[in-house]
């Protein structure tokens, strides 16, 4: 293709924390496109801008990387692109190197790397402001003669800089010729990259003269944050809020979105003829995504504690004080971040696993994330407590309810724990990969790229939403639905269906564990989401409208199962891997059926030995 | 600068450390795991002639560590950095 007529490329490589993605949301605002690269699950982050000349310039934010040698699938996606070796994706015109400007030594070696790709590369020295607030003083002309790239300074977080990056960027995509470059990179040995240490830390001498005002603040937030025992308790005490908001601010909203499509339900059906086309539609979509769609508070808030501890460079830190206790079952200190978004969903957590660079430890991370109780499994046991465990005060303060709930999150976490361990153990051989992350200097969060990043993981958890769970929600209510029952049937209609002879057929399975036919039926719709049961439930024991009738649902439960049954039905669901899109994630993260078969088969089986020992233990102490 | 003392590897140093790396990695013998320890620590910047501080230390085993390493900080477990070996300043060594 001619180069003055498509779109020129650029895409932005730097260090972890350099203010890359920053930068990126500086240049190209809110016109941004995120998916995945082909055959991997690696965010894509492109961006479309209108430069000076009316031309379209792209812009492609890279993963962070500290070298080309890749050692992550993200740091994979960075390398194959830069080189022009990635399927499906071109390789870009001009490379902007993105610098933090107070913290350059390490990223000078990365750029003396990519000057061996042989591409136009401009460099963008960014947090210039806080450089100049330091008293840092970078000779730019001579940095810019000696590495032979022009540089840029900017400050992405007030767009200062911007346009004169972007034209820099088209100035040398219009005089690049379209073969492939000359030049070639090939993976540093351990002297190569002493050369370049030897060689950055020269231009370091020549250019750079130290802050008259270094950074002291941040050493003195971490000698309060990283303290070995206060620090721990900072941290719980950060959990203990950000779980109390996840469950108290988002129930407002959680009502809200339960309410509208109630009422949207209840519209639509208004105006459509009683039929198959109405049951699709009010029983099949509206109620199936809406049983997704009312998490979306829950997960927002999550993702807004995430982003801001994020942003504010205390992740790193969480990971440095999680690492020893984690590090016991075998799991990394950056499992910590992956592990918490699983509380609100795990599909965001397994897709958080990305941050670990240790590909066993990721897997591990990635085997384990659903253990930890998501908040599909809420509405199941909010119903089941509130069918079999009395609400009264145990020990003087404690609430019966309360602790059940609390022991069932307890459990997760413990599995979770000893599953990892049994884990490296069994496949890893007791191997442990080395943990090292840098800890960036602390920085308070932009606002508006906060929120920027609130409404990019919405629309990621939308899309998901409708691309995954609503054709499983038409499979689920194809299933409940047909066949119809015969004329004069007097059971509710889902006994009739394919859905109840699956769970007829797999009574016997069941049986041993205390599970009635009537349970198995509901868990089949479950299988697609779990909460999804809970109004499986209702069908069964033809309780109308369940999700907002607990208190009915909940006396029936109580009166047709036994206390081991409910118990029982508690220690499943702590383990069963009932959420297809968590598999499909999985799936796709792993980028192994094997991987995901093999978590299928032991979540199964833990749920299956743990509602059996519960059951058991509970017929035995008289709860049969 | 201080005057120059105790070499030692760094998984033996405790909080306030002070010192200068003075190598990294050490004979691989050909083991392909302890050289990607040794690139990747070259890569963080743990690099011969580096400066280091021991900033912080975890509460169990005193593990892992914080280290200032020249300009940067930068976090890791005592069985990674039992590669590399300090010279520690005297001042510290009190």
């Amino acid at each position: 293709m001619d180069v003055a007529l498509r779109a020129a490329r650029a895409a932005l490589v730097g260090n972890p924390n350099s203010g890359k993605t920053a930068l990126f949301n500086a240049l190209t605002g809110a016109h941004q496109k995120v998916a995945n690269y082909a055959g991997v699950t690696v965010e894509r982050k492109e961006g479309l801008i209108r430069g000076t000349g009316g031309r379209t310039l792209s812009v492609l934010d890279l993963p962070g990387t500290y070298s080309l040698r890749a050692r992550s699938p993200d740091e994979e996606v960075t390398r194959d692109v830069v080189l022009g070796r990635l399927k499906g994706e071109a390789a870009p015109d001009v490379i902007v190197a993105v610098a933090d400007a107070t913290n350059l030594r390490l990223v000078l070696r990365l750029i003396l790397e990519l000057k061996q790709v042989g591409r136009p590369m401009v460099l963008a020295l960014n947090m210039h402001d806080i450089a100049q607030r330091q008293g840092l003083r970078i000779d730019l002309e001579g940095l810019e003669r000696d590495l032979g790239v022009p540089i840029v300074t900017t400050v992405a977080t007030r767009k200062r800089g911007v346009d004169a990056l972007i034209a820099r960027i088209e100035q040398l995509a219009a005089g690049w010729p379209t073969e492939a470059p000359a030049g070639g990179w090939t993976a540093p040995d351990a002297s190569t990259i002493r050369a370049a240490h030897r060689e950055a830390e020269r231009i370091m001498r020549a250019y750079v003269r130290p802050p008259e005002r270094p950074d002291t603040l941040t050493g003195r937030i971490d000698g309060v944050l990283l303290h070995p025992v206060g620090g721990l308790a900072i941290l719980l005490a950060l959990l203990f809020v950000m779980f109390q908001a996840v469950f108290s601010w988002a129930t407002p909203m959680m009502d809200g979105v339960e309410a509208t499509l109630g009422w949207l339900g209840v519209q639509v059906g208004a105006v459509l003829p009683d039929g198959l086309l109405r049951s699709l539609i009010v029983d099949g979509l509206i109620s199936g995504v809406g049983s997704v769609l009312v998490f979306l508070p829950q997960i927002l808030i999550l993702f807004l504690f995430i982003i801001l501890l994020e942003d504010l460079g205390y992740m790193a830190r969480a990971a440095f004080l999680m690492d020893r206790i984690m590090g016991g079952a075998g799991l990394h200190g950056r499992a910590f971040i992956p592990l918490l978004s699983s509380f609100a969903c795990a599909i965001p957590g397994i897709m958080a696993a990305r941050v670990i660079d240790a590909k066993r430890d990721r897997l591990t991370t990635i085997l384990v994330a659903p253990l930890m109780t998501c908040s599909a499994r809420i509405p199941v046991y909010t119903l089941i407590i509130a069918a079999f465990i009395p609400d009264r005060t145990v020990a003087g303060f404690a609430n019966l309810q309360g602790l059940v709930m609390f022991g069932l999150y307890a459990a997760g976490i413990l599995s979770a724990l000893a599953v990892s361990f049994v884990i490296r153990k069994v496949f890893w051989r007791g191997a442990v990969e080395p943990f090292m992350m840098e800890l960036p200097a602390y920085k308070l969060p932009d606002a508006k790229s906060v929120a920027f990043n609130l409404w990019l993981r919405a629309r990621i958890f939308l899309e998901r939403a409708a691309r995954i769970i609503l054709p499983l929600m038409i499979l689920v209510w194809l299933l409940s639905t047909f066949p119809y029952p015969p004329e004069g049937a007097t059971g509710p209609a889902i006994d009739y269906s394919f859905a109840g002879m699956i769970g007829r057929f797999l009574e016997p399975i069941f049986a041993p564990i205390g599970f009635n036919w009537q349970m198995v039926v509901a868990l089949v719709p479950g299988m697609a989401a779990r909460e999804v049961a809970v109004a499986a439930l209702g069908t069964v024991y033809a309780v109308a409208d369940a999700e907002t009738a607990t208190a009915t649902l909940a006396s029936t439960l109580a009166a047709q199962w036994s206390l081991a049954t409910g118990l029982a039905f508690l220690a499943w669901y702590v383990f069963a891997p009932q959420c297809v899109a968590t598999l499909g994630v999985v799936k796709r993260e792993t980028n192994s059926w094997k991987w995901t078969a093999i978590m299928v088969v032991y979540m199964f089986g833990l749920a299956y030995l743990a509602a059996l020992v519960v059951y058991h233990a509970a017929v035995a102490l008289g709860g049969g | 600068m201080g005057i120059m003392s105790e070499v030692i590897p760094l998984s033996e140093a405790r909080r306030g450390a002070r010192g200068r790396i003075v190598q990294v990695g050490g004979a691989s013998d050909g083991d392909e795991h302890r050289a990607e320890l040794e690139r990747r620590l070259l890569e963080l910047g743990f690099v011969e002639g580096a400066r280091v501080e021991l900033l912080h230390e975890g509460l169990f085993g005193r593990d892992p560590i914080a280290m200032r390493v020249d300009d940067m900080r930068v976090a890791l477990r005592r069985h990674e950095a039992a590669s590399l070996t300090v010279q520690l300043f005297a001042e510290a060594a009190e």
